[in-house]
């Protein structure tokens, strides 16, 4: 690399000069440890800072470490009535960004005694719950995580989990499928009804309420539930599968929350949702109420894009991602890498392991920067959503493999032939890509021509593949691992 | 009769495709093997959604490493239950996993009879739903 950076420190040992009152860089506070090695039951973070100019990134890095553990502005004689060293975060490393000049990558240990046991409130509340505001950075984001076994085990994580799901729904050895129900706002809770049965019928395993659905005046929460449920029972009848709709039970209130998930139980829904938005005292609740009443719980994002998009400021969604599998959610979308929303191929590739991984491994151009061993914690199922269609259902599969919710809402509902036919589209597709890979076909280059074959037998995928087969969504994408760039992917 | 855009029942992996072939389900055998997977057939009269248990035609095939060996209990099934459903499952042992990775119907019944839905009210709007085996 290039550009150096002066890691050289003059941490103060004297006490009595330490703790005379006044204000220290914060590298001479103690936290910034150049020789320091984690420990394994340490909480791991990585920075990517923008230093204001003229403030020297070791001590900028320095000043994460503190401002996200116990330091204040200046010097405080009560620090000595503690074990003062334990809480002190140290920042143990520093490297200028790739290609990205006064960005620096700074890695920040964090003692075990710091965290709540089972409590993402309290993680994120030490980790970035003043740091993002400091003067002396122009930007931070928290790139990545690495959660010590031993706190890991504190959460209890998904619900059910994408093996149990399974089970539960006795599907396998393919991706599911799913479509939200479209308009996402205006439909009466009968008509809504029409799209979740057409679509269920027609060969989708899951519709979806959508994030902003949740009890207005043109449709009640009760009155959609109600609907719903008659459209996934008769569905349930036509087909011989077991079906489902996501009833957003997201609400004003907790306790609003529990009674819609109570009545989505007593009318035999096997699954509820809740937006991101709601928080993680409430996410974690619910997901307490899920594994008491053997309910799949499906997460939506709503409103993540505020803070994971830019990559000098906020949170990667990879780290929302690893708080989440603890919190414990079944569903969570993660992107797509060929749909409408953001998503550069790899650094989605990413986010999926981390859902779906035993252990994962650190891999820089997804934008892995720590091994992560989740502790026998269940897995996560990742639902790609967003602008997708029949004729990309190769380069899905063959990006995401089979643990993973297909969701083609406009790529359903949108069929000139109707709901049903857009289903039918969509399942024939998979199941024949599917087929096709297990009998070593390579599908990633191949794919088009299987499905154009299959199409002349199957008229609903021929009209897909006639309406949506030339679009794609190729804008660059805004989030990628900066690692990506380095030597060996240069 | 199913009323759905196949016209029977759509579990498995492979149920709107045209049926496969013997030729067709050895190679979806082959792939399970090289995953390490055990294959296993179970048959049944009940196709409910919610019945687990199809009935064991022996026990998973743990040691059968050949896809011509499987494809034998599928055709001894087939000769023992010919009106019956009978699917292929794939175990794989894997920690973390320890459940089914495969499953695909590779015999039906002659007429699909599917199910139908019965309806008890209860209290507000709602309504009590059980879907049953259609006798027709």
């Amino acid at each position: 690399m290039s550009e150096t950076v002066e890691k050289s420190a003059s941490l103060i040992i004297d006490a009595k000069q330490r703790y005379s009152a006044g204000v220290l860089k914060y590298r001479q506070m103690g936290y910034w440890d150049a020789g320091y090695s984690p420990k394994d039951t340490d909480v791991l973070c990585l920075f990517r800072i923008t230093p204001q100019a003229g403030v020297d990134p070791v001590e900028a890095a320095a000043a994460v470490a503190g401002e996200s553990s116990t330091a204040t502005w200046t010097v405080v004689w009560t620090d000595r009535l503690t074990a003062c060293d334990s809480y002190r975060a140290k920042a143990y490393k520093v490297e200028p960004v790739p290609n990205n000049p006064g960005q620096y990558f700074a890695w920040v240990a964090y003692d075990i005694i710091l965290f709540e046991e089972g409590s993402i409130a309290n993680m994120t509340a030490s980790l970035i719950g003043n740091v993002f505001s400091f003067k002396p950075l122009k930007a931070a984001r928290l790139e990545d995580i690495r959660i010590p076994v031993a706190y890991a085990k504190t959460f209890k994580g998904p619900p059910t989990g994408l093996t149990v799901e399974r089970e539960r729904l006795d599907k396998f050895g393919r991706p599911l499928l799913g479509a939200t129900t479209k308009p996402k706002l205006g439909l009466s809770g009968r008509n809504y009804g029409r799209v979740v049965y057409e679509g269920l019928k027609g060969g989708l395993d899951f519709m979806k309420d959508d994030e902003n659905i949740n009890s207005q005046p043109f449709m009640h929460w009760r009155d959609r539930f109600l609907n719903v449920m008659d459209a996934v029972n008769k569905a349930s009848a036509a087909t011989g599968e077991v079906k489902g709709s996501y009833l957003n039970v997201t609400a004003a209130t907790v306790e609003d929350m529990y009674e819609r998930a109570e009545f989505a139980r007593e009318l035999g829904s096997v699954i509820i949702m809740v937006d991101l938005v709601v928080g993680w005292s409430t996410i974690q609740s619910i997901s307490n109420w899920c594994r008491k009443n053997d309910m799949l719980l499906h997460m939506h994002r709503a409103g993540h894009g505020t803070y994971t998009r830019q990559k000098n400021h906020g949170i990667s969604f990879r780290v929302i991602a690893k708080w989440l599998r603890l919190a414990g959610v079944d569903h969570l979308h993660t992107g797509t890498a060929v749909g409408k929303l953001e998503g550069d191929p790899m650094t989605v590739q990413g986010y999926y392991n981390v859902c779906r991984d035993s252990h994962t491994k650190q891999d820089l151009p997804r934008g892995l920067f720590f091994d992560q061993d989740w502790a026998d914690l269940r897995k996560v199922m990742p639902v790609a959503s967003g602008g997708i269609h029949a004729g990309q259902m190769h380069l899905l599969l063959d990006l995401f493999g089979d643990d993973v919710v297909l969701q083609f809402g406009g790529g359903t509902i949108g069929h000139p032939a109707g709901i049903q036919a857009g289903a039918v589209a969509n399942r024939v597709a998979l199941e024949l890509m599917v087929k096709a890979r297990n009998e070593g076909r390579d599908i990633k280059h191949e794919g088009l021509n299987i499905l154009q074959r299959g199409a002349k037998t199957c008229s609903p995928l021929q009209q897909a593949l006639d309406t949506w087969g030339e679009i794609s969504f190729n804008y660059a994408s805004t989030d990628t691992s900066d690692y990506a760039v380095t030597e060996q992917f240069a | 009769m199913m009323t759905n855009p196949v016209a029977r029942i759509t579990q498995g992996q492979f149920s709107y495709l045209p049926e496969l072939s013997d030729a067709e389900i050895a190679l979806q055998i082959e792939y399970g093997l090289s995953k390490g997977y055990a294959w296993s057939v179970e048959y049944t009269d009940d196709p409910h959604p919610r019945n687990t248990y199809w009935e064991m035609f022996g026990i998973p095939m743990f040691d059968l490493k050949d896809a011509a060996g499987v494809m034998m209990e599928v055709h001894a099934c087939r000769s023992a239950f010919p009106r019956h459903y009978i699917r292929l499952m794939a175990f794989d042992s894997t920690r973390g996993v320890e459940s089914i990775a495969m499953s695909f119907i590779v015999n039906r019944p002659p007429h699909e009879h599917g199910f139908s839905l019965a309806r008890q009210e209860g209290h507000g709007r709602t309504i009590r739903y059980g879907v049953h085996g259609a006798l027709e």
